[in-house]
């Protein structure tokens, strides 16, 4: 661009703006817009209650005076976790050695189906089954027996192998002895850092992984653990508007021990077992303990030690609003070009521009910068008057970054003013308010509903959206994807199938073909 | 009314957009079934209904069929056809009847065919998916009750979605608007009963939202899981047709053209 038709441009936009200002309707829409997503931010909140369990019951009325609200254990890192095991310990002072042989790893599992997820199942008893591809026994140094403590452990899993774990996210693969039995695990502390090996024969030691826990000074409690995570039922039907994810069933596992060894400052107490973080959320048998057996020990356990995946709310909820918001803005941004055709305004608009193309561009850039700061304003106050509900009402909030907080905030911005983009685009190609807006819609929200609130399954909700523009609505999700927690991560759950900046680009390429394909239509039809 | 229908049916009829929705409402309607049968595959313990799968291209046919509705009557004010017809005939219920009737006819046409062929569709694809009689699932076919009722009440579904988006037109004759309201209509509420929580209220918002209502129609298994009976959850969307074609009346009515 020259500087003369720099300075065009700039006029255009001038006019553009001056266009959208002046007009009441526009104004009034754009503001409506802006205040329906944070309405909405009440409305999909303010139902939302956690009751709470009883902690102070008043026994003379039968009525509870105070409720706790515990959440999920919190993790070293500040995110939630599931710490939910079976462990047998004795307090090792300063570094040590333990070392054992695990004989066998057998599971079992829930009889009989139910237990909705987020449901607490605790009296159930289990029935032999096939062990859980991410049951766990193994070696354990925890910084205590408090639910969320700093850990590392060398484990045995079902299905994965050998692998060395520590404070809930770290996760390395060690060779992959799980096919030779017996197998050997060993543990080592030196200070803050603990070494995990493998061996098949006790003899030849393979190092697995290597630890560093900060948080891990003076006495810790170490020993042998089992646990086994709820099998997510993947095949579970999901019902029209229902609540997302599938049914948990409970698992267990029972491994054996023998050939313990021990060397260092360990404490000359005898071993002492405990059930950890027994009062969890997570479907859970009830079937754990342990018993001596003839030169080890037999211990059997159910839950994970995992970070917590989809606990609590995220900042979805509170954007409800986008999608009522997005329609707004789609009427508003398919009028701004279809309202200059019907009142002939497009002659006199034309005429004083003959560069088409900057028209078309100018009024991107108007509605574009409106729709970015409208939408990110609103945004941000759905964000924090929701959460702020949520909490008030005892919910547990998932914890996000402030740069993840920002990210979604700006994201969702661009994704409202891409769509008014799109919108917009459409509505020059077409020209007819009623045929582009439905366009638009049925592009980017009625994908967004058959993902995640209708019947289809999870393969082809992930398809759309990778490939229509609602893919952009992944610029929401603040939950990770963990890949060693078994879960359906699927769209009705928070989980889409594309990045957040990969997700935003699709529906961002959606709208630029779209205004290309217009300016050319623009170009090289009669207006 | 004669020459009001026929009024209306030559307008109708003359416009070439009008050929063109229907025939996309045929079309999408049917691919929109045939991707979903293909896409959907058999797992062992499930119950599908394979006949709501087989019929989900309604979810996009309706947004068509709101289209047409929406023009047939704000297509007059943005040319001002609306005074010649006013002008021909002076009663204007009776214009909007006329428009109802003929409007009606055409998506219940449209609708039979766009719903016969997605059935059709889901009988010659959901076996290749999986959906066979060894895995415990019958051929699809209008002689199963249940599949007659979903299919049969798909079509009204698409009829009353027109009389309803006719009468939201006729009450604020922009088009743009009225699309707006429609879909927002329809697709909004579906998300809302998704986040509102609260079990009671979540249901409730079902019971009275047009598409999850009226869209109870076409389930056929697991029907005590449904906020609201088939045949009920249509009489929901009646009612909201209803009082949109009396709001559009009224405005008729009373505002000057």
């Amino acid at each position: 661009m020259s500087a003369i038709a720099r300075e065009d441009f700039a006029q255009l936009v001038h006019a553009e703006w001056t266009k959208f200002r002046t007009v009441r309707g526009w104004v009034i829409g754009t503001v409506l817009a802006g205040l329906v997503i944070v309405l909405f931010a009440y409305l999909a909140t303010f139902a939302h209650h956690d009751g709470g369990l009883c902690v102070g019951p008043n026994p003379s009325s039968g009525t509870c005076q105070s409720f706790s609200h515990p959440g999920p254990a919190i993790g070293p890192g500040g995110l939630p976790v599931t710490d939910t095991y079976y462990l047998v310990h004795r307090t090792l002072t300063g570094d040590g050695t333990i070392t054992a042989r695990i004989d066998s790893l057998t599971g079992e599992a829930q009889t009989g189906g139910g237990g909705g997820n987020g449901v607490s199942v605790q009296d159930l008893v289990g029935a032999p089954a096939a062990v859980n591809e991410w049951a766990k026994a193994g070696l354990i140094v925890a910084a205590s027996t408090r639910p969320g403590a700093a850990y590392a452990a060398v484990m045995l899993t079902g299905r994965h192998g050998v692998r060395m774990q520590s404070d809930y996210t770290g996760d390395i693969a060690g060779p992959d002895v799980s096919a030779l039995k017996p197998r050997w695990l060993r543990l080592k502390r030196s200070g803050p850092t603990l070494t995990g090996y493998a061996s098949v024969d006790g003899r030849g030691w393979t190092k697995v992984g290597t630890a560093r826990l900060a948080g891990l000074r003076g006495a810790v409690q170490a020993g042998l653990f089992v646990t086994s995570p709820p099998a997510t039922d993947l095949n579970s039907p999901q019902f029209f508007g229902g609540e997302g994810g599938a049914n948990q069933d409970a698992t267990g596992a029972t491994a054996t021990f023998d050939r313990l060894e021990l060397h260092g400052g360990w404490s000359p107490a005898g071993w002492s077992a405990q059930d950890i973080g027994a009062n969890t959320q997570l479907p859970t048998l009830s079937s754990v303990g342990y018993q001596r057996t003839d030169g080890g020990l037999r211990i059997s356990g159910s839950g994970d030690i995992a970070p917590a995946v989809a606990a609590g709310y995220t900042d979805e909820q509170p954007l409800t609003g986008v999608f009522v918001g997005l329609i707004f803005l789609i009427v508003l941004a398919t009028m701004f070009i279809t309202a200059e055709y019907r009142r002939g305004l497009i002659l006199t608009t034309l005429a004083a521009t003959p560069r088409r193309g900057h028209v078309l561009l100018a009024k991107a850039s108007v509605l574009a910068a409106v729709t970015f700061a409208v939408g990110s304003i609103a945004c941000a106050v759905s964000i924090a008057i929701g959460n702020h509900i949520l909490r008030v009402n005892g919910n547990y909030v998932y914890p996000t970054s402030t740069l993840t907080e920002l990210r979604v905030i700006l994201g969702t911005g661009a994704l409202l003013a891409a769509v008014a983009v799109l919108a917009l685009a459409v509505g020059t190609a077409l020209r007819r308010s009623a045929a582009a807006i439905t366009a638009v819609i049925v592009l980017i929200i009625l994908p967004y509903i058959l993902a995640t609130a209708s019947a289809l399954p999870t393969g082809p909700s992930d398809w759309l959206l990778r490939l229509t523009p609602a893919a952009g609505f992944a610029i929401e999700q603040t939950l990770p994807e963990y890949h060693q927690v078994s879960y359906l991560y699927d769209p009705t759950g928070g989980f889409y199938p594309l990045a957040p900046g990969l997700g935003l680009a699709v529906l961002g390429a959606y709208a630029l073909l779209a205004l290309l394909i217009a300016r050319r239509l623009l170009l090289t039809r009669d207006a | 009314m004669r020459e009001a229908l026929r009024a209306e049916w030559t307008k109708l009829r003359t416009v070439s957009t009008t050929g063109w929705l229907l025939l996309g409402t045929i079309v999408l309607t049917v691919a929109l079934g045939a991707v979903v049968a293909h896409a959907v595959t058999y797992s062992a313990g499930g119950r599908e209904d394979v006949t709501k799968l087989s019929l989900t291209g309604v979810y996009i046919g309706q947004a068509i069929v709101a289209i047409l509705a929406v023009q047939t009557i704000s297509a007059e004010y943005s040319c001002g056809l609306i005074h010649v017809t006013l002008v021909a005939i002076p009663r204007r219920p009776v214009v909007l009847g006329a428009k109802a009737a003929i409007l009606c006819a055409l998506v219940l046409a449209a609708g039979a065919l766009a719903m016969l062929g997605s059935v059709l569709a889901g009988r010659l694809i959901l076996p290749g998916s999986g959906f066979t009689i060894a895995h415990g699932y019958a051929p699809l076919s209008l002689g199963h009750g249940a599949t007659l009722r979903a299919t049969a009440g798909s079509v009204l579904y698409l009829a009353l979605i027109a009389l309803l988006s006719l009468g939201v037109g006729t009450a604020v004759r922009e088009a743009a608007v009225a699309i707006g309201l429609v879909l927002g209509l329809l697709y909004v509420f579906p998300i809302i009963a998704a986040v509102i929580g609260g079990s009671r209220l979540q249901r409730h918002v079902e019971q009275i939202a047009p598409m999850t209502a009226g869209l109870a129609i076409q389930d056929t298994v697991n029907l005590g899981h449904l906020p609201i009976s088939p045949w009920a959850g249509l009489g929901v969307l009646a009612a909201w047709a209803t009082a949109a074609l009396l709001a559009g009346g009224l405005m008729l009515k009373l505002r000057d053209a």
